[in-house]
């Protein structure tokens, strides 16, 4: 089931996008370490099933809540030091967790940790199953970003990407709503990592390393960043170029970086974003079909020729 | 012992400073992390080593190797950074890490992904004491950072280019109010920049006697890490900064030992200082 497979992984892809887009879409936060989180929550979930003997379904919960937990310790960083600097510390913390993660015996060091698939009804989960899970949580992700966008929660997140002074100005406790930013982006990458942990059932700890961190962020800003629409297309072309152009997969990062370079120069906003051309085309021809709609059932349908 | 490690320590510490230098002077004006500074090492490293092995002369191998990355630093800034100069500042640093990835893949795909070796031989031999041996390659380092880092402190200090480029790092808009050439200033800064990195990615190959694509990986990182603990931005405090970072980590891992890889050992540095002192170690505004 090769399908299956791919949409798993496409299907991560997207929840750690989402999850991104939280931190450094809503909230304007720049992170380059959110692989770490994906980490420490897969670390976490494997550590329980696989040395503590715990359920698969109980690992989820842990694991986002171990995640957020140092994310919230992230989002008190982010309280000190700010953008560019923000981005470089967080570098650091992915290459530091990756670092413990491979030195420490107890995490596997470069062995790995082997994880048995968990079991449902007295049975083993597929990989339909997890596709399942995955796709469910996707929706419960999106519904969930689209309530935060409407939110207060939304709003204080945006007025801090904006111009933080000027969102503090107007009584917006900046450093709370920051820290819930990062709590929250974190723990998701968590539970993804609990989940990828399961379905892959070996983890190593390259598989979070920076350049992890960077395709998601590639994901979220040739998206469209801050939006939930731009984020999941982002995650989608990503996750399925290397499948669609296997012969080609040899020039994966190739890609990437070159794709980074061009919407950076060209299309800062991303494929989809709010004031991209695509979408700013998009818009333009739905408001005209509106208008158009509007005409037809003003007149009696008297103004469709022509 | 002490001597030889100390020794170690600067050789490293003068390779940090050198492949720091070209970020933090574009720091300095543009405000712009330039990741791709390393990917200038690691495109210096290549051309000095295919020219060194087509002409066997090291000197030919190092100007060549200047002169391209030099000019590849000119077209980065005019067609990449300064037309997104006004966008947030997040913009420019992911357009600069996407050309690093961009530039190491590149260089995988022509070069190849295996080791290379770079046995250069140099026209001066090795200083032997009874106690210590400093060999060709270290002395090449010492010498030639140390010339550099003049030429820089001249050039920034004594001539109408440098008084242009620190009225830039004051103030940009003021600067251009003033009618300093901003355009002329940057596109100086990125030749200069890059060519050191040049210098740093042949003069690593020929220490470590490996060139390979991700050569410029650890460099990237602790470049940025240097910038920060230097006082973003201030040359003088980028130096400082990487000759302490480089007899740190050498007398950390020489004795003491400690439970990460040595390149870790900057990075916690980093985290560290960064959550005392935000505005860097040796910064200009205190």
């Amino acid at each position: 089931m090769y399908e299956v497979v791919v949409g798993i992984n496409i299907g991560i892809f997207i929840l750690l996008a989402l999850s991104l887009n939280i931190i450094t879409g809503y909230a304007g936060q720049p992170s380059l370490g959110h692989a770490a989180f994906f980490g420490i929550g897969a670390y976490t979930a494997a550590i329980m099933t696989a040395k503590l003997g715990y359920n698969f379904w109980l690992t989820l919960p842990c694991s986002a809540v171990t995640a957020g937990l140092i994310g919230a310790l992230l989002g008190l960083v982010s309280l000190r030091v700010r953008n560019d600097f923000l981005a470089i510390t967080t570098i650091g913390i992915n290459f530091v967790t990756v670092a413990i993660f491979q030195y420490t015996p107890y995490f596997g060091a470069s062995f790995g940790l082997g994880v048995e698939r968990p079991q449902l009804f007295g049975q083993e989960m597929g990989n339909m199953h997890f596709l399942v899970l995955i796709v469910a949580l996707i929706v419960l992700l999106c519904l969930f970003c689209r309530r935060i966008e409407k939110s207060w929660l939304g709003l204080a997140l945006g007025g801090i990407r904006n111009n933080e002074e000027a969102a503090a100005s107007i009584g917006i406790n900046v450093n709370m709503f920051k820290i819930i930013a990062f709590t929250i982006g974190t723990a998701l990458a968590g539970l993804t990592g609990a989940i990828y942990a399961h379905h892959m059932t070996f983890i190593y700890s390259s598989d979070f390393a920076f350049v992890t961190s960077i395709s998601i962020l590639s994901m979220i800003v040739i998206g469209g960043m801050g939006t939930i629409r731009g984020t999941v297309t982002g995650a989608i072309i990503l996750g399925i170029i290397p499948e669609l152009f296997r012969f080609m997969s040899d020039y994966r990062m190739l890609l990437y970086g070159g794709l980074l370079v061009l919407m950076m120069r060209f299309q800062p906003e991303g494929l989809l974003g709010d004031n991209s051309f695509l979408w700013r085309q998009f818009k333009g021809l739905y408001s005209r079909y509106r208008l158009r709609q509007g005409l037809e059932s003003g007149k009696g349908g008297a103004a469709s020729d022509g | 012992m002490i001597v030889q490690q100390l020794l170690n320590g600067l050789v490293i510490g003068s390779v940090y400073a050198l492949t720091a230098m070209g970020a933090t002077l574009v720091y300095g004006i543009l405000r712009i992390l330039d990741l791709a500074n390393a990917g200038a090492y690691a495109i210096g490293a290549y051309a000095g080593l295919f020219l060194y092995l087509s002409t066997g002369n090291i000197l030919l191998s190092f100007a060549g190797a200047i002169a391209l990355t030099g000019f590849f630093g000119f077209v980065v800034q005019r067609y990449l950074y300064i037309p997104v100069l006004d966008r947030p500042p997040i913009v420019p640093l992911i357009a600069s890490i996407g050309l690093f990835i961009f530039i190491q893949d590149l260089l995988r795909l022509v070069a190849g992904p295996r080791i290379r070796e770079f046995q250069a031989s140099l026209p001066f031999g090795a200083i032997k004491t009874e106690t210590l041996t400093i060999n060709p390659t270290w002395i090449l380092i010492i010498v030639l950072t140390a010339a550099l880092l003049a030429f820089l402190w001249y050039l920034l200090a004594y001539t109408k280019i440098g008084l242009a480029w620190r009225a830039t790092a004051q103030d940009l808009e003021i600067a251009k109010a003033m009618g300093v050439n901003i355009n002329q200033v940057v596109a100086y800064n990125f030749l200069l920049g890059y060519a050191f990195a040049a210098t740093a990615g042949i003069m690593v190959g020929m220490l470590y006697n490996s060139v390979f694509p991700t050569m410029g990986d650890v460099p990237a990182y602790k470049m940025l890490a240097l910038i920060v603990l230097g006082g973003l931005g201030n040359p003088v405090g980028t130096v400082a900064a990487a000759v302490m970072i480089g007899l740190i980590e050498t007398l950390i891992a020489g004795y003491i030992g400690f439970f990460l890889p040595r390149d870790a050992i900057a990075f916690v540095a980093l985290i560290i200082i960064l959550l005392i002192k935000p505005e860097g170690l040796m910064s200009r505004k205190a």
